[in-house]
């Protein structure tokens, strides 16, 4: 078999841009309590005004603007002739490889916001106790379903 | 390649050849939830009932209703939006009211279907169809529910589709008859005896702690109650001080003897209950494992579906040449998923039974390997940092001998990881993976590369940075991890284990 694809560092598929947009959503609607919290704390006149909510803003700022950004291009996949590998992780990097010949089942999962944007998660799951369900979000639907046909397509020529 | 029905992203439409569950599995669910409901509203009944306020019922019962009426919407909704269909290679499951989630199980990935009824929907006649795959995170797909004509002929047509591939079951007939079993290895009573002294545990202690508690609860004595103990001392203070230095030094020795006795006593009593009369055989259907006095198991585990065995010991008995022996396997025994086979055996004698399940214990002249030289400082210095850390606090509010505590602890923290870094070792080879670790009570775990199922490599921002990783195989039943090795060598397992896993299916394996 032949291993290069996978060993070569530089290989990656990038997820789909929308994939920036979900996230920054994402973070944006976690942000927002500690923005409320913040200003809830600015109308308790303790501290000079700006105190509080400034630095709050600018973290709530980058963790929108930059972080995503940031995490997208950490991000990444290769679609082998038969294993997929996933890579992930801005501080923690981890680089999983799920060859087809393993997979158990095959999930496409959708949430609302993944939705709107016409994203999807591919999950892989495996009979292992560590990686039991492999995770690639950001794939374009349409991309996810074709996806899951071909790994599905492979798991039944592998048997026969 | 099939022909993939496109999903319906809106309500009702549903694809071709798309079903929908029992249009009564939203009543069962209703009515589970009106069961669950029951107890809420008793106590709620009760404490109206209970004030006499007859007129807040009338509040209640339309609020009672409301709640219900939404479930049973929710309930109908999520009916609505739950298709399966059984194509040409695999079962599909989409379900959702807002969140979408589609799941394809292959044919060649279930294991078996099985058929499950609980009371509520019994009385509809409906079943629930749980589809086994083996899957490490228990996700399995799950279709609740179906009429139980529907279930018996979705379960005839997977087990039909199973078998028109050239998966022949492996498990084939049922011959209970021609066991001719091959005894592997037994424990004695003598055996049983030594293992028990080995097994030393003041458990027992903690429940008695646990009694006294009761005791405090039940009794009313307070056990925490400082005054009680220093009752107590005072009067044994005066009796011990009264006996004079040579007795004193006397009675510490009973105490301690009387500890070991107790210790090992518990030890022995729960090795006697739980390995009496151990039998491991091999019979036509795989390992056959029988113990226990009171409760006796009886666990037969088939050859293939052993994924890894591990030897491991401790820190005595290891001195004595004893070893224990496990596998890893799908199967489960009473919710650990490790088997133990042979508890308290020589080398000699685990050897065998390794050889039969199909693994080879470790050769001379593997090409072994240990930790990055980088990791081993790196964690050294974690560790004993900490330690130094602690003694900061120490040296300032404590008195002045005690900051050596904190560095000689770190100290010999060092020296101990220092000298397990030589033992923390890994090694590849013909068709395994074999890794070692432990100084005083080193323990071994082998696994076969083609039984893997995934690899990772993780790294945190201190691995980044200093050029090692952990790698992490995906083990049925089990972990195996190797830490802390270079990255070019975790590279190489990879691509070590890929090559090996890319030799046959998953479903050759099971």
């Amino acid at each position: 078999m032949d291993n290069d694809a996978v060993t070569t560092e530089d290989a990656l598929t990038s997820l789909h841009p929308n994939h920036v947009k979900l996230l920054r959503l994402q973070t944006g609607l976690a942000a927002i309590p500690f923005v409320i919290a913040s200003l809830v704390l600015e109308g308790a006149d303790l501290v000079p005004p700006g105190l509080i909510f400034g630095p709050v803003a600018l973290l709530a700022l980058l963790a929108i603007v930059r972080v995503p950004l940031r995490r997208h291009h950490a991000r990444g996949y290769v679609m082998g002739a038969d294993l997929l590998r996933v890579v992930r992780g801005i501080l923690f990097r981890s680089d999983s490889v799920v060859p087809f010949g393993r997979v158990q089942h095959i999930d496409v999962n959708q949430g609302p916001l993944e939705r709107f944007y016409g994203l999807a998660t591919l999950t892989l799951h495996t009979a292992g106790t560590h990686n039991a369900s492999v995770h690639l979000p950001g794939l374009e639907q349409g991309l996810a379903r074709a996806m899951r046909e071909e790994i599905r397509a492979h798991i039944r020529q592998e048997t026969l | 390649m099939a022909s993939v029905p496109v999903t319906a992203r809106h309500g009702a439409a549903m694809p071709a050849g798309h079903r929908r569950t029992n249009p009564l599995s939203f009543a069962v669910i209703g009515v589970s939830q009106l069961a669950r409901m029951a107890v809420p509203l008793a106590i709620g009944a009760v404490t109206i009932f209970d004030k006499g306020e007859m007129g807040k019922l009338l509040l209640i019962i339309p609020m009672v209703v409301a709640v219900l009426g939404v479930n049973f919407f929710i309930a109908w909704l999520r009916w609505l939006r739950l298709t399966y269909v059984a194509g040409a290679s695999d079962i599909r499951v989409e379900s959702g009211i807002l969140s979408r989630a589609a799941r394809s199980v292959p044919y060649e990935r279930i294991q078996d279907v099985s058929l499950e009824q609980k009371l509520i929907p019994r009385l509809f006649g409906l079943v629930e169809l749980r589809f086994e795959t083996g899957a490490g995170g228990k996700d399995e797909l799950k279709l609740a529910y179906l009429s139980r004509d529907e279930g018996e002929a979705l379960r005839r047509l997977v087990r039909a589709r199973r078998a028109e591939g050239t998966l022949a079951e492996p498990e084939g007939g049922t011959d209970e008859a021609d066991e001719q079993a091959q005894l592997l290895f037994a424990m004695d009573r003598q055996r049983l005896t030594t293992f028990g002294f080995f097994e030393f545990s003041l458990a027992v202690f903690a429940v008695l702690g646990g009694a006294a508690q009761y005791a405090e609860t039940f009794m009313g004595i307070e056990a925490w109650d400082p005054d009680l103990w220093q009752q107590v001392f005072a009067l044994q203070e005066r009796w011990i001080l009264g006996l004079g230095p040579m007795a004193q030094v006397l009675g510490a020795i009973a105490a301690l003897v009387a500890l070991l006795v107790v210790g090992s006593a518990t030890g022995m009593v729960r090795t006697y209950l739980r390995d009496w009369g151990f039998r491991l055989e091999r019979t036509s259907r795989g390992f056959r494992r029988r113990r226990g006095l009171l409760t006796r198991t009886d666990v037969v585990m088939p050859l293939h579906r052993v994924q890894a065995v591990s030897i491991s010991t401790g820190i005595v008995r290891n001195r004595f040449g004893w070893k224990s022996l496990a596998f890893v396997s799908l199967a489960q025994d009473s919710g650990s998923s490790s088997h133990v086979v042979a508890p308290f055996a020589k080398e000699e004698e685990l050897a065998p039974i390794i050889r039969i399940a199909g693994f080879a214990p470790p050769a001379d002249g593997l090409d072994w390997h240990r930790t990055s030289t980088r990791y081993r400082f790196d964690s050294i210095a974690l560790k004993s940092g900490t330690l130094l850390l602690a003694a900061i606090p120490v040296a300032m509010f404590a008195p002045a001998p005690f900051v050596f505590v904190p560095l000689v602890l770190a100290a010999g923290s060092a020296a101990a990881n220092f000298l397990a870094w030589r033992f923390r070792r890994h090694a590849l080879d013909g068709s395994q993976i074999i890794s070692v670790r432990g100084l005083l009570a080193p323990s071994v775990q082998i696994a076969q590369r083609v039984k893997l199922q995934s690899v990772e490599i993780a790294q945190g921002p201190i691995a980044r940075r200093r050029g090692y990783a952990t790698l992490h195989l995906g083990l049925a039943g089990g972990t195996f991890t190797i830490r802390g090795i270079a990255l070019e060598r975790a590279r190489v397992l990879k691509d070590a284990v890929l090559a090996s896993i890319d030799q046959r299916d998953f479903s050759a394996l099971t």
